[in-house]
């Protein structure tokens, strides 16, 4: 039974082992990452005066695209994905995903779907110019050729979440060990499953709207043409019905993800686990029945503006629920703070500040003045960047000993805590105020009004793209040369996955664990 | 590790102080709220959005207190034990039960305002109003007086080569007339993307949908200019389509309207006169400046292969009959707008006229108003 990792590349082409796929799900997030930040970096040398200096317009438009199709598809799903790969085994007891074969595939079809993406930068044409939301008849009619290759890319994007999300299904309910009850799986593992859940509802759906989208262009049908009897309105709906489960796709994983972490530095258990599920389940319900709130300008009726009104505004119960739940957890524990604490501590913070911007944007006459203006941009990416991305830093440093075998330098994680944390908020603070002063989102060029916050929301991205330098330089360090860690790694850390040796054989559990 | 501990701790707190001290000193300055506007309707939304602001700064101070509090004081390194609850059901309810009854409350004066904005019966005057990539065009139903409304900044103060001026992108040519304590009513429609007209002071924002017309209303209740942007991403200029609205009073507006009335037949009657060839390209070059050269570049050499080169095209170089060159101006055509509905038949003669005599093409071609007439009658 004891046999290793094949050797050299076909080791990684040909894996079926869920940690090498998983570390190849992490890596290509990585590069994603700074792929997508790069693609901010422009955006915002652009804004950091007023005036056209360093972009074409047409092109600040690509950029704007292209940046957030990069990190929602290439960087925030795929490390979530990365991390179920690893963890959710280990979590559950169980020796590998249950269908590995399609595990690899899965992986591997990403590379390719983004590189039809990224291709088109190369192109008469350029990228696709019309918004991560893609609304038509900007993005059919009116979109240049490339268009095509974006819509094929996000179909195989597509393909690789639907499998996935398949996978860590049948992984959670077939093989957990004997003893592993659902209700005593940890919050991450119940967090993937409704995620996984989510993934298959609406996956489909994006797949359907760019496929309406082609024939569109294509074909000669006109789903999003009036001229033809078609409706650009029934893109929205489409788009926002996949679009919103989508947002709670990239944050509930995070959800699971500081569940572990906070107790094990406050080394007291999670406070309200069962509360914790059926709020993560009440969030994914209520997802599908809110998606208008993104349309409330569109011109829906009054009765259908009020009950998305209502429905949104509930979400900030069973939100509100989580929040003081991990407060709680925090309470009279016995709390230190290693790098993955400082992370997940600053995810509760910032990410409520996100919900709370979420919450005012729910009040359909007030979104009137914020829709479409930075105060939208500043509200997904508190929620966003403390959320999705600090969560995943936080797992990173967590899991990376139980991976790697080795420790991570703690001073280079607390600096590279502190740089993001300061570059993060002086980012996207000023945004809520350039805003609410007026400032429509997507323009490169803007009044001198609010100048000066563009100036330091500049200066704060330029901060925070650094960090993630030594974030990636310290990752490399720990693999390379770093101190031997021990198996249990964090002194109040509980769960299958501290059981097994660090690092991780390559194979565990082959012979499945008793739970008690 | 106490050192470490604390030393972050105070670094989290200067922290947050050092961010608010930039907004406290730019408070004078800078603008860093939401305009409380000029009508009864943007005022109240004004009302709501700081009752929920204010609201989540109460939640904020309570949730983060007791997260900052139990930070110092639950600490390893004070020598603490870990309690062991993870449970309580009582707790659970109460933090459901509490944020469900503030969100009803929240949710009642919510409803009463966007009932107001949506009353958009029983009004005043009629404007319709229409996005064009990139300009936006008013047209006073009832009283036949349209006019397009196009960004005024010039392009040296975008492309820096001059000081931008105060109202930088957010000037136009023709800015929109009302009358103020009447109600207005926007009728807001697309000729070709998806925008979004949208004046902060006002706190009307409807998106322009081509194939719908979205209503909104405002009573403005005290002359000023308001000014605005299109807020919808529409393409290359987004950025630069702005909107201006001047209210005045009502003897001021009817005055204003019967000028643009005079204006509307003087069009009228010049399109029945012939005009010289210098009279048509000085025109024709104003037209291009404005309306072409965003696309096809100042030197007619246009950016290939969004936007193809106007000097050596067989549509304007004579190669082609003249009638596809019509057809393309005034009905648009592979991804270029229609210009039929903005150019008078003075300035789309004008502007014929000038794409065949200028950047090379020498046709030597003498376009006159009465064509373009003619041209249309034939469709």
């Amino acid at each position: 039974m004891a046999h290793g990792p094949a050797k050299g590349l076909s080791r990684w082409l040909f894996t079926t082992n869920h940690k090498d796929i998983g570390s190849m799900y992490l890596w290509f997030s990585f590069a994603m990452f700074f792929m997508g930040g790069i693609f901010a970096l422009v955006i915002r040398a652009e804004l950091f005066q007023p005036g056209l200096q360093i972009v074409e317009p047409d092109f600040f438009n690509q950029m704007t695209t292209m940046h957030g199709l990069v990190m929602v598809f290439g960087a925030v799903m795929p490390a979530f994905v990365g991390l179920a790969n690893w963890m959710v085994p280990m979590m559950i007891g169980a020796p590998d995903m249950a269908l590995p074969r399609m595990n690899n595939w899965s992986f591997w079809i990403l590379p390719f779907a983004f590189a039809l993406l990224a291709s088109t930068l190369f192109m008469e044409g350029g990228a696709p110019n019309f918004g991560w939301t893609f609304y038509a008849p900007l993005s059919t009619t009116y979109a240049s050729d490339t268009v095509t290759f974006f819509i094929f890319g996000v179909h195989i994007m597509g393909a690789s979440s639907i499998m996935g999300a398949i996978n860590i299904i049948a992984t959670i309910l077939n093989m957990r060990a004997p003893g592993m009850t659902l209700m005593k799986m940890p919050l991450f593992v119940w967090t993937w499953l409704i995620t996984a859940y989510l993934l298959i509802a609406v996956m489909p759906v994006l797949a359907g709207v760019v496929t309406m989208m082609l024939m569109d262009i294509h074909f000669g049908t006109s789903f999003f043409d009036a001229a033809g009897g078609g409706d650009p309105v029934l893109f929205q709906h489409v788009f926002w019905f996949f679009g919103h489960p989508e947002v709670y796709i990239m944050i509930l994983p995070a959800f699971g993800i500081v569940s572990a972490i906070i107790p094990t530095f406050a080394r007291k258990p999670l406070f309200g686990y069962e509360s914790m599920v059926y709020a993560t389940a009440s969030i994914a319900f209520l997802s599908f029945i809110v998606w208008a709130h993104h349309m409330f300008t569109v011109g829906i009726p009054l009765t259908g503006e009020l009950v998305f009104m209502y429905a949104t505004m509930l979400i900030a119960v069973p939100t509100g629920v989580k929040v003081f739940n991990w407060v709680t957890t925090m309470w009279k524990g016995a709390m230190t703070f290693e790098t993955p604490m400082l992370f997940s501590i600053a995810f509760v913070i910032l990410f409520t500040i996100g919900g709370f911007s979420g919450l005012m944007l729910a009040i359909a006459p007030a979104d009137f003045q914020y829709h479409d203006t930075y105060f939208v941009v500043a509200h997904f990416h508190y929620v966003l960047v403390p959320g999705a991305i600090f969560s995943i830093t936080a797992g990173v440093y967590y899991w990376l000993p139980k991976w790697s075998g080795k420790m991570y330098n703690e001073v280079m994680g607390k600096t590279h805590f502190w740089l993001a944390f300061i570059g993060l908020n002086v980012t996207f603070f000023p945004m809520h105020f350039s805003g609410l002063a007026g400032m429509p989102r997507r323009i490169p060029d803007y009044n001198p009004l609010w100048a000066d916050w563009n100036m330091i929301s500049s200066m704060g991205a330029f901060l925070f793209g650094a960090a993630q330098l030594l974030f990636l330089y310290n990752v490399v360090r720990t693999i390379l040369s770093g101190k031997k860690a021990t198996d249990q790694v964090w002194e109040g850390a509980e769960g299958l996955e501290w059981t097994v040796a660090s690092p991780a054989p390559y194979h565990t559990f082959s012979t499945p664990p008793q739970v008690k | 590790m106490l050192s470490t501990n604390t030393r972050s701790l105070t670094l989290l707190f200067a922290t947050s102080l050092a961010l608010s001290i930039p907004a406290l000193g730019f408070a004078d300055e800078l603008q860093f709220n939401m305009t409380e506007g000029v009508t009864s309707v943007s005022k109240e939304v004004y009302g709501l959005h700081m009752l929920i602001f204010y609201i989540c700064c109460a939640i904020g101070v309570i949730v983060f207190g007791a997260m900052f509090y139990s930070m110092f004081m639950h600490r390893k390194s004070r020598g603490v034990e870990a309690a062991n609850f993870h449970h309580s059901t009582s707790l659970e309810i109460v933090w459901t039960a509490i944020p469900f009854l503030i969100l009803i409350l929240m949710a009642i004066p919510a409803t009463t305002t966007l009932k107001k904005i949506y009353d958009a019966d029983d009004a005043d005057i009629d404007i319709l109003v229409t996005g064009y990539q990139w300009k936006w065009r008013y047209e006073y139903l009832g009283e036949d007086v349209s006019f397009f409304s196009v960004l005024k900044t010039p392009s040296t103060q975008i492309h820096n080569e001059e000081d931008k001026g105060k109202h930088y992108l957010l000037e136009v040519d023709e800015p929109l007339y009302i009358p103020i304590n009447k109600k207005v009513r926007f009728l807001v429609t697309s000729s070709d993307v998806i925008h979004s007209w949208w004046v902060p002071p006002l706190a009307v924002k409807r998106d322009a949908i081509p194939g719908y017309t979205n209503a909104a209303w405002t009573r403005v209740e005290e002359p000023g200019v308001f000014r605005g942007q299109c807020a919808e991403l529409c393409g290359k200029d987004h950025g630069f389509m702005p909107i201006e609205v001047h209210a005045v009073s009502e003897s001021e507006f009817t005055a204003w309207l019967g000028k643009r009335k005079e204006e509307a037949a003087a069009i009228r009657e010049a399109a029945k006169q012939t005009l010289t060839l210098e009279q048509l390209l000085s025109e024709g070059e104003k037209v291009y400046t404005k309306n072409c050269a965003a696309c096809h570049q100042a030197d007619g050499k246009g950016m290939p292969p969004t936007f193809p080169a106007i000097a050596g095209s067989p549509i304007a170089d004579g190669e082609r009959p003249i009638a596809e060159h019509f057809n393309r101006v005034l009905n648009g055509g592979q991804g270029m707008p229609p210009f039929g509905e903005q150019l008078t038949p003075v300035q789309a003669a004008a502007v014929i006229t000038f794409q065949r005599n200028a950047f090379g093409n020498n046709t030597g071609d003498v376009v006159q108003p009465i064509d373009i007439l003619k041209y249309k009658q034939g469709q």
